[in-house]
Order: C-alpha cells, then structure tokens, then sequence
C-alpha cells in the first residue's frame, strides 16, 4: 500500500485488566484489546470505528502509553514501546500524543492557558523561556487563538476555545503521530465543520498522521483515508475507506453501516436484521466473536477464530467466509 | 391530516438563574395530529427538552410558564388543575421515555418493582384518584406487564422483572422504558432524545420497535433530537427549533427535500456529506438571558436585514401543510 | 480579589478575622499595651489577688502581677505555639498524604498505616505521655502537637489527591510526560490547596486548645511564664472568690479558639470552587 515504512505497527497487541470479587481477588480477564495487528501509513488518516466496549479507546490510550500492552508489539517510528515502562517510553512517545474527547477537560483548571500550552515544552526540552514563548504563540496562531488567552484561565474561555487551546498543547512538541479520541463527540452537526476542518489545517501545517476514533461513521467516511472495524476487542475489517462502506465484506461491518440512517434515502429501520445485543465482554464467545449474532455463523465459527485475511483488492477481513 | 391531538400556541418559559432570567422558549407554537410521530430537531440550547418538559408539566421551580393555549385531547391543560393533571393527564394520558435510561431508574429496586409501581396508580384498569390496589387487578397488571416486555422484543421476561436496572445493558434499559410509557396506554409519548446514549445499531433496533410500536397503537409521538438522521427515520412530522424559537414545520418530505428557511437550509448543508466541503454555520448561539430581539437567527442568518432583526416573524404557510416562522422563507415552486 | 470580597461580606468570618486581628496585634505590642509589663517576671505579693479595677482592669493573680499585661504576653506564647506546631504538621502531613494517595503501592499502605496508628491514640493522651517525657518548657509542647497533629494533614491530602488522581487533566499531564513529583506539586497540590488553607486554619484553633490543655495539666513552660492553661490551674485553688483569675484566660482561650474557627467556616464558604467558576460550565 504504501512504499515507505509505517509510522505506527501493531502486532497482536493485548490490553487485559483484571476482574476482581468483593474480597479483592482476582476472578477473571476483560480483554478490552484482544489481539489486535495494524498497521498506520505517515501522513494518512486511520479511521478507528466500533461500538461501545469494542476496545477502541483503550486501543487508542494502550498506544499512548497510558495503559500498558500485555502482550503484543507496538513500533513507533521504528522503536518499540509496546513493553517499555510509561518513564523508559517517555522519551520515545515524544512525537505520539493523545487528545482526549474533551481537550478543554485536559486542561489544569487552576492554571493559566500560556502556561499549561508551555508545559510540554518545559518537560520535555530544555528551550528557553524565551524561545517556548515563540512558539506557543505559533502554534496558539495556527489553532485560531489570540494572544490574549495566554493570561486566561480555561474556565473563562468558551468550550470551543478550549478544545483548541487541548488541541495546541498536542501540538507544541510537534508530534508526529495524533490519536484522537471521539473528537466530534456531542458536537452539534454545526460546530462538528468547524473542528473537523481544524484538525484537516493542523495535519497539513503540521505534517501530521491521525488515528481517527470515532463511533460516528458519517464522519469517519468524510475524513479518514483508510478505516478499521473493530468489535469486541478485535479487529474485523480493514480497508480503504471507500472500499468498505461500498462494499463491506464481514457481516458485522455490514450491520453497523446498515444502521446509518441516510437522510434522504431508504430509511434503513425498516430493513434493519442485525437483533441482540453485544455479549458481555467478560464472557466472549468462542472463536468467532460475532458469531452469536451472525446469520451466517456455522460449527467451523465456534471451532476456530478467523484471522484477518488479505484479500485481493488489498482489504483485510476476518470472517471464514469472506472473499 | 387527523385532528389534532396536541396543540400549542405561543408558550413561553422563563427560568429565573444565578445571571438574570433566560428566556428559554419564545412564543413556540405547534399542532401534533393525532397518531403521527413529530420530531422536534435542534440543536443544544435550543429549547426541545424545556417544550417536552413544558408539555408534561415537568418543569424545575425556578420556571415560569405562559402562553396562549396548551391543549391537549380537547383539554387546555394551563388551566388543568394540577391534581387532576397529575392524576389524569401525566404519566397516563401523556407519558415520558427519558434520554437516560439509567438514572431514570431507582437503582435499589428491582425492576418489577418499578414497573408495578407503574400500574399501580396508571394502570388503564386504575380509575384516576383511586387508592386500592386489588388483588386481581394485581394479577391483571403483572399479565399486562409480561405481555408489554414482550412487545419490546426482550427476551424471559419473568427472569427480567426480577432484575435490577445495573443488570441491563442500555438498550435492555431503554426497552424497559418504552414498556413503561406504553403500559397506561397513553395518547401521546414524549421520547427525550431516546436513542442519542445508544450505539448505532441498537439504535436502529430501538426506533424501528419504537415506530412499530406506536402505529399499530395508535399513540402519538413526540420525539426530541439533535439528530437529523434519527428523526428521518422515524418522523411523519418535524419542527426545527433555535435558541428557544421554532422556526419550521412540516412533513418529513417536504422538511428534508424542500426546506425553506435558511437555518434548516445551513444545518441540512452541515451534514456530512461526501459531495461537498465541510460547512459548518458560522458564529455561536445566543445566550438565552439577553438573546437577540427579532428573529433569534439573525446574526447568523445570510439573509437577516430589518424585519428580521426587529421582530419575531408571525407564522406563516406558504406550502400546504408547511408553517414557517420567517421573513424571507425560500418557496420552491417545482416539485422535487 | 473575589475571595477577599466574599469574605469580607460574611459577617462571622469578619468577626472572626477581627478577634485574630486583635491576637496578633496584642501579640506584636504587648510591651506598649501592657500596664505593667515588669509583671510578667516579677512579684508584688502585696497586690495579689485584687478585683477588676482601674489599677489593674482584669484583677491580679496570686503572685500578685497584673492579668492584663500577663495576658498579652501570654499572647505571643499563643501564637508562637500554635503557628509552629501547626506549620510543622502541615510540612510533614501534606508530603505524607501527597505519596501516599498519589501511588496505589506498599509504600501507600505503609504511610497510612503509620499515620492510623497515631490517629488511634487520642491526641490528647498522646501528647500528654510525649510532654511528660520531656519536661515542661515551650519546645516540648510543640513538638508534642506537631507529633500528634500531622495525621490529620495526611489524611486529608490523601483523600483528596486519591480522588484528584482520576480526573482528566491530572491522566492529561501524565500523559504528557510529567514526573510524578511535578503532577503532585504544580498539579495536585494547587486542586486541595482550599481545603488545606480551611483545615489549617481550623487546625490552628486546635492547637491553642492543646496547647491550653497541657499547660493547664502543668506540662506546659514553667511559671512564671504566662501561660493562659497554666494561669487557668492556677486559679483552681483560689475559685469562686477570685472569679476574674480564671475568666479572664478562659475567655481569651475561648475567644481566639472561635475565632480561628470562624475564619476557616467563612475561608470554606469564600472558597467554594462552584462559586468561583462562573459562567462558562457547559
């Protein structure tokens, strides 16, 4: 797909927490992240897509460093950091920042915005005060703030305001890769534009890859170069993003994009076959995960897990039956 | 068009707050035809939930209600005396399905308990006022109860009536829901936001029962949402409301295909949408304690001038069954 | 500033801050306040024991030295004390209870482990057994408050800082790259700062009524040193006759005590975070 090395790999990466009883002991696994292989382009937008408790935000904050991978590895920029401590992975996780859903939240209330936009410069290079001064005020100019805000507090800006200002500590350190965690979440369709369009400016200002998550897949299918279909802590299908949403090949990915109402089209209800509810992700089904509600799940489904398969035009799909 | 079951004219709330008093709907009127699902679209601050809440009669304290009719089934319910509106009209005539299903819920009982406690005071074999709780009407109930958790598509119900509301997953919990404002057999649902804490697929499992539900009963709907896609999939009517305003009334057909004001126009753009560019609207929405005093769109309005800066504009139909609220609402003559 | 103003407007807590004022001012000039100042060393056995009157406006103890001035240098002893004793729990409790709800390892455990053992043991008895050991004199006392108060300080701030622990900005900044000691002094520290100011405040009221306690109990610094405890036991043998030797103290003790407490009721109230943010909550 792409000549040059990836910027991001993921091999069979596990997040697993422990389930504890009353007393404290531990019964059982959640596996948020169940064996999950990727693999992000330079300068492309993955699109991360799934359901709740499909793992794709712990996915997400187990690349950044803030859970830990139990098993798996992750490369970045050649280095690997799946297994490193969060102080032996600091270092190398400098160019891989993580925006929460709410930036305006991110930010220490009882700080000033200049100095929290310094922080990450005082941590991690040994700039002058007088240089990281400079530069917060590049990155407050290519965000759309006025200088003013430097001597605000968060609480006294508006919380657009505030997802930029989030968004420009991201970028202080000039990362290279950004994984953005539901970033148009709540948003009102009007206000969704605007934030969007800001994370296109700052990726071309700022030579930027995104891994995009996102449970929307109205926008996801606007901004995302490639997609990725996770559900129950494994990835079901990978591809261009066009490619999928035209033609989706697992069965799951094929429900979820038929619950997409369509203004102006065929209401989709009507038609709508996927029933049930996800199982418990403590109690996961054998094999296939999906193969509970899959019309199309046989014996060979329960026996044996499907892995994700190459397919001609370039896609990956795990489904035994796919082609 | 069926008589109207619903019908509002020129309500207005006002809460009184901390920063002054914020006028949070301005003269909203509409009609809901008896069994038809209307959504009310729009986006946060726009008044939709203070208007379900309103039509309820649920509002907090610190609001004050005026307007110039409010009827409901042939009842002008401003006039109702609250304890026969408590008794009669909500929770039994008009009920509610919450956006939360979650801390809708008691968490320390179970959910039989909950939904007896239903049909104890708002069964349909309950006279209004009545205080026993007779042992067959008791019997009566729990078959009713059964028979409806069926209807919703959960399975055993039996086992689930002995559950407890953190046992359920969300859609389980908003099922229940649905169950409970359908069991006193109303004439009009308000559904607040049902399906926005939902994923995608449950919530196309959740509005086809919805709407396969209140036509084949007969019951009205009022649906709120900041979801444009939801409310095609489930609305015969829509009403579009800014900042406490409702601007746009009219069949999903015509609201969709032929919208004729300019907010509708630039929120339908804002969509996403592959064949165009991002469009966003620009500007924010006006606070509701010193909001504009015209046409609360007209800062952001391409087309604002004078009038509209001036006044609230009258409601107007200048489409069969389409009711606008604007100065320069844009007619299309050719049919889509 | 928007505290101050808040403050200002709530009457109990101005009253408060009025009677600390008025501490502190005694303290600084009990030299020329004072009407006798030699008495706070010196005896006139042939005074003691008068009333109230305009000689000596609080009445003379039995050493015959005047209770006004004995009172206000006994002022200076007040806040010395509570000061100290205060400010060396807050410098060993806050670290304390900063590690200890900062880590969720052993080392948690152990510190909170040792900071209940002290809490078990009331305050009192405790600092009563460490006096004793030691002797009467000013230092002893501190020490034995500062040993025995700590506690408090440390379970406060490990309350908080646990709780601190989830929010999104604190995940933000570790996220970010910040040391553990940096989030716990720029980040967490500054979130309980409120809570610790109100404590410490309230703390200080405390500590004068140990304070008092002890030298009420005679472990406090030796006579003649005017000591408002020590002067309330010395009364004891001369009551109900001598009713000024025991009320003028008393009331002060009373007085300083409300006070502090008034002021950090009224700091609580001023500081309450959901007052100070304003509009912008979305």
């Amino acid at each position: 797909m792409t000549d040059a090395a990836p910027i991001l790999e993921l091999r069979a990466v596990e997040t697993r927490f422990p389930l504890r009883n009353a007393w404290g002991r531990q019964t059982d696994w959640l596996r948020a992240v169940d064996g999950v292989s990727l693999s992000v382009a330079r300068g492309e937008i993955l699109g991360v897509v799934g359901e709740s408790g499909c793992g794709k935000t712990t996915l997400g904050k187990t690349i950044a460093g803030i859970h830990r991978a139990s098993a798996g590895d992750i490369s970045f920029e050649g280095n690997e950091i799946g297994g490193l401590s969060p102080t032996a992975g600091r270092a190398l996780r400098r160019r891989l920042q993580y925006c929460y859903q709410d930036p305006g939240a991110s930010l220490d209330p009882h700080w000033k915005i200049g100095r929290a936009l310094e922080e990450p410069l005082v941590i991690h290079t040994k700039m002058a005060a007088g240089e990281r001064r400079a530069r917060v005020r590049a990155v407050l100019a290519a965000v759309g703030l006025p200088e003013t805000h430097l001597d605000l507090y968060a609480h006294e800006i508006s919380g657009g305001q505030q997802r930029r200002v989030g968004l420009a500590r991201i970028l202080m350190l000039r990362p290279s890769l950004v994984i953005l965690d539901e970033p148009t979440s709540g948003l009102d369709v009007s206000v969704q534009a605007t934030v969007l369009r800001l994370l296109l400016e700052s990726r071309a200002r700022f030579d930027l890859t995104y891994l995009f998550i996102s449970h929307d897949l109205a926008v996801v299918r606007l901004i995302a170069h490639r997609i990725a279909v996770m559900y129950l802590g494994k990835v079901v299908e990978t591809g261009a993003t066009e490619a999928v949403f035209g033609a989706p090949r697992h069965p799951y990915t094929q429900s979820l994009l038929a619950a997409v109402p369509v203004v102006g089209g065929a209401r989709v209800t009507e038609t709508f076959w996927l029933e049930g509810e996800p199982p418990s992700p403590t109690n996961l089904p054998t094999g296939c995960h999906f193969r509970t509600r899959c019309p199309r799940a046989e014996a060979r489904c329960a026996a044996e897990a499907p892995a994700l398969r190459v397919l001609a035009d370039g896609r990956r799909v795990a489904c035994h039956f796919a082609e | 068009m069926n008589a109207e079951l619903l019908s509002v004219r020129d309500l207005s709330v006002e809460f009184t707050t901390e920063g002054g008093v914020a006028r949070v709907l301005d003269a909203v009127s509409l009609a809901l035809p008896a069994g038809e699902i209307m959504g009310l679209v729009g986006e946060s601050g726009c008044g939709k939930t203070t208007l379900a809440r309103a039509i309820l009669g649920a509002l907090p304290a610190n609001a004050r209600m005026s307007g110039t009719a409010l009827r409901f089934d042939g009842r002008d319910l401003l006039a109702l005396d609250p304890r026969v509106a408590a008794d009669e009209v909500r929770g039994r005539a008009i009920t509610f399905v919450p956006q939360d299903p979650f801390s809708s819920f008691n968490p320390l009982f179970t959910v039989g308990d909950q939904i007896s406690e239903v049909l104890r005071w708002k069964s349909p074999d309950c006279p209004p006022g009545e205080r026993i709780y007779a042992r067959s009407r008791r019997r009566s109930d729990r078959a009713r109860a059964l028979a409806m958790l069926r209807a919703v598509q959960l399975p055993d119900p039996e086992r689930l009536l002995t559950k407890y509301p953190h046992e359920l997953s969300g859609g389980q919990r908003q099922r229940v829901m649905i169950a409970m404002a359908l069991l006193p057999e109303p004439k009009l649902v308000i559904a607040d936001e049902p399906t926005t804490a939902l994923d995608v697929t449950i919530q196309a499992q959740i509005l086809k029962l919805l709407r396969g539900l209140a036509n084949e009963r007969g019951v009205s709907v009022l649906f709120t949402t900041h979801d444009l896609g939801t409310a095609w999939e489930i609305c015969d009517r829509v009403t579009v409301m800014y900042a406490g305003q409702a601007l746009e009334t009219a069949p999903i057909g015509s609201f969709f295909r032929r919208p004729m004001v300019p907010y509708t126009r630039l929120l339908l753009d804002s969509l996403p949408s592959r064949d165009a560019a991002l469009r966003g609207i620009p500007g924010e929405v006006p606070s509701l304690i010193a909001p504009p005093p015209g046409c609360r769109f007209a800062p952001r309005c391409p087309l604002a001038d004078g009038p509209c800066r001036a006044s609230h504009p009258p409601p107007t139909e200048p489409a069969p069954d389409h009711q606008v609220r604007c100065h320069h609402p844009r007619i299309e003559t050719v049919p889509a | 500033m928007s505290v101050l103003r808040r403050l200002l407007r709530d009457r109990s807590a101005l009253l408060g801050l009025v009677i600390i004022a008025v501490l502190v001012l005694a303290a600084v000039f009990a030299s020329p306040l004072a009407t006798f100042p030699q008495d706070v060393s010196t005896y006139h056995v042939a005074n003691r024991l008068l009333p109230p009157g305009s000689t000596f406006w609080f009445g003379t103890d039995r050493m015959g030295g005047d209770i006004y001035s004995r009172l206000l240098f006994g002022a200076r002893l007040t806040i010395v004390i509570a000061v100290v004793a205060t400010s060396l729990s807050v410098l060993i409790g806050v670290p304390v209870g900063l590690v200890a709800g900062y880590y969720t390892n052993r080392i948690s455990d152990l510190l909170m482990r040792v900071s209940d053992v002290f809490l078990a043991v009331p305050q009192i008895v405790l600092a009563i057994a460490i006096a004793q050991t030691l002797g009467p004199a000013i230092q002893n006392v501190i020490l034995a408050l500062s040993v025995t108060y700590w506690p408090f300080w440390a379970r406060l701030v490990y309350a908080e800082t646990r709780s601190l622990r989830n929010e999104v900005f604190i995940e933000a900044a570790v996220a970010l790259g910040a040391s553990p000691a940096r989030v716990m002094v720029l980040h967490v520290l500054p979130s309980i700062a409120s809570s610790l100011i109100v404590r410490t405040t309230i703390g200080m009221g405390g500590a004068i009524l140990v304070a008092a306690a002890l030298g009420f109990l005679g472990l406090g610094p030796p006579p003649p040193t005017p000591e408002w405890g020590r002067m309330i036991a010395e009364s004891r043998a001369f009551l109900p006759q001598a009713w000024w030797y025991a009320t003028a103290p008393g009331m002060a003790i009373l007085l300083v005590v409300m006070g502090f407490n008034l002021l950090g009721d009224g700091l609580r109230d001023a500081l309450d975070p959901r007052l100070r943010r304003g509009g912008n909550e979305r």
